[in-house]
């Protein structure tokens, strides 16, 4: 009898921490498009399967009459669960509690939940909607963020880190979503940034709104700080189950494989990329050519397109996927590119996925705005994550290959493990124009039909140079193949590199050049 | 070949790519080297105080403006010897970054 007592007690006191701040706070959270935390935290994970921890923590803040003041659950709701089965740590500020204000306890129970990632090894996600630092708080809300940032710095590379953000993201908070693996953003609920429109507009009296400021799309295409774009929330769970699907729990474990499958027919390979290396298509389509089912969950889809990153399966296996897009800017590497595809070769180095490279690219970009952006720095972190990852990588050379740009697509010399060519590749220096200009010179110059001579150079420059025989002569191609046996010779060399081993020397760690 | 349809083409070294164009490179601005007779705002802020009368001679190093920024006071100074032609700016005008201040001779 007692104990239904106590029991009813406890039903009591959790019906109404449950409700957070509120049915009318609730109400201001839906008028703003916004789902609650906690139904948040519902959509994302299986059904029952979520635990929650920490649901009575109160703050206890005594400044400002803080402590008259009760904050259920002081803001944060924590927990475990799983998605698909898979187990995953979850945090997810309640907006309706203070504005998702971070102070003291409310970030210890995010560090609790950091932790306890970190030990189960597993999955953390973070959902963010805060409206920033608890200011009645002080420097112990300052602490909670440090705090925060610490952890997701110990856990990266460790564990997968995602970051959602579902509302606003301002101030020092923003750093730890860009400290971790992967960001989720949704149109017009998303908004991150340092200092807000009206901190810049007294100061700078520049005037612009929180949307064109940091707004979903604005992380998406412009500052590459955010992976995921996607116009609802219920969207925004779909993909981060399907990326949850692709990758490990963490990285001293392989990403689940899935049940094999063959690619489409209607991606027909050998129908895809034109002879003419000046001429377009969909690199993306030769990934659905050779992938499982087809698939292809890309990655910063809208940002830095010239280059093309995501996962699919090769024969039910976790594979990354770097190509060059000769669809955007002729698929150049550049600043944005560069930055974009080295951090992706080194979070599937980090978390055991193999690599395939789809080479087609002019080489670096040209020009000041390049040069004074910082295009060499940038460009060598391609170089710096290629040779510095230990994961089978596979590379295919699709048509051109030129010059620095051949180099750092990883080439043999970067320790490519497989190095495949088709047959109309162009392995060179650099493209046969330029070289014929710089190599007859004087006899193109001394001609009395310059333009003919320089045409025939081009030509024989062509004929001789402008192919994968001559790397293949020396090994830096391992087979010539058609497009046809492309997944053929993939498939093998994912097989055959299971079990690869290499020995690096001893380091605190490297030095990219960040 | 949809995909020639909506291309242009981007001439590099290598040759002439069909392809599109992004708006980074589309928005770039043509390098222009710095001309040391005109001073810019290098900061958006406030004209404080004007040190210096169209016509008036300076010299490289002398202070012809004050501009407030981020609640820092700024000396603007001359880069070379001349003489004050234009003076485009008020006492108390707001200016963004890269306005025009002073023309010099």
């Amino acid at each position: 009898m007692a104990l239904n007592k106590k029991i009813r007690e406890l039903h009591e006191k959790r019906e109404k921490l449950l409700l957070g701040g509120g049915e009318q706070a609730i109400e201001k959270q839906k008028a703003m498009g916004k789902r609650t935390a906690r139904e948040r935290i519902m959509a994302l994970l299986d059904t029952d399967s979520f635990n929650e921890y920490d649901l009575f923590v109160e703050h206890d803040a005594r400044d400002f009459d803080m402590d008259k003041k009760s904050l259920p659950s002081d803001g944060v709701i924590i927990g475990s669960g799983t998605i698909y089965g898979a187990p995953v740590a979850v945090y997810a500020q309640d907006f309706t509690v203070a504005g998702g204000s971070l102070g003291l306890m409310h970030s210890r129970k995010i560090t609790k939940i950091m932790d306890h990632a970190l030990k189960m090894r597993m999955p953390l996600i973070g959902i963010n909607d805060s409206g920033g630092a608890r200011i009645q708080e002080g420097v112990n809300s300052l602490a909670g963020y440090g705090e925060i940032f610490f952890r997701n710095t110990i856990s990266s590379g460790v564990i997968p880190q995602i970051s959602v953000i579902l509302g606003p993201c301002a101030g020092g908070a923003v750093y730890s979503p860009a400290l971790t693996d992967f960001v989720f953003v949704v149109d017009n609920i998303s908004k991150m940034f340092i200092t807000g429109p009206e901190v810049i507009k007294t100061v700078l009296g520049e005037e612009i709104s929180m949307e064109e400021l940091g707004g979903a799309r604005i992380h998406s295409e412009i500052t590459g700080n955010a992976h995921f774009f996607s116009r609802s929330e219920e969207e925004c769970f779909e993909q981060i189950k399907k990326l949850i699907t692709f990758i490990p729990w963490s990285n001293d474990r392989k990403a689940k494989p899935f049940e094999p499958a063959e690619p489409k027919p209607e991606y027909n390979i050998e129908k895809i990329v034109p002879d003419d290396p000046t001429l377009p298509y969909d690199v993306k389509d030769v990934i659905r050519a050779v992938t499982d089912n087809s698939d292809f969950f890309e990655i910063m889809e809208n940002y830095a397109r010239n280059i093309v990153i995501g996962f699919g399966r090769m024969n039910g296996k976790t594979t990354g996927f770097v190509a060059n897009q000769p669809l955007e800017m002729a698929g150049v590497l550049d600043v944005d590119s560069s930055d974009k595809a080295a951090r992706f070769i080194r979070y599937c180095d980090a978390f055991n996925i193999p690599i395939i490279t789809l080479v087609d690219l002019p080489g670096y970009m040209p020009g000041v705005d390049q040069e004074h952006a910082g295009v060499i720095r940038h460009g060598a972190k391609v170089l710096y994550a290629y040779s510095e990852a230990t994961v089978p990588k596979i590379t295919v050379i699709i048509r051109k290959a030129y010059g620095g740009g051949y180099i750092a697509m990883a080439s043999r010399h970067l320790r490519a493990d497989f190095v495949f060519a088709w047959p109309g590749a162009e392995i060179a220096v650099m493209g046969p124009e330029g070289a014929a200009n710089i190599i007859f010179r004087k006899e193109i110059m001394s001609s009395d039909d310059p333009d003919g001579t320089r045409k025939q150079k081009v030509e024989e420059y062509k004929e001789k140079f402008a192919n994968p025989y001559v790397a293949a002569s020396r090994g830096y191609v391992d087979a010539v193949i058609e497009p046809s046996e492309t997944r053929k010779f993939l498939l093998h060399s994912i097989n055959v590199s299971e079990n690869k081993s290499i020995q690096m020397p001893f380091k605190k760690h490297g030095l990219p050049p960040f | 070949m949809d995909q020639l349809k909506n291309s242009e083409t981007l001439r590099l070294y290598t040759g002439f790519y069909k392809t599109r164009l992004n708006a980074r490179f589309r928005t770039r601005k043509p390098y222009k080297p710095d001309d040391p007779k005109i001073v810019l705002s290098f900061i958006p802020g406030t004209i404080l105080d004007i040190l210096i009368k169209p016509g008036q001679p300076v010299k490289t190093g002398d202070g012809l403006m004050i501009l407030d920024a981020m609640k820092m006071q700024n000396l603007l100074k001359s880069k070379v010897d001349g003489k004050v032609k234009r003076i485009a700016v008020k006492k108390g005008d707001k200016v963004s970054k890269g306005t025009i201040l002073i023309e010099m001779d």
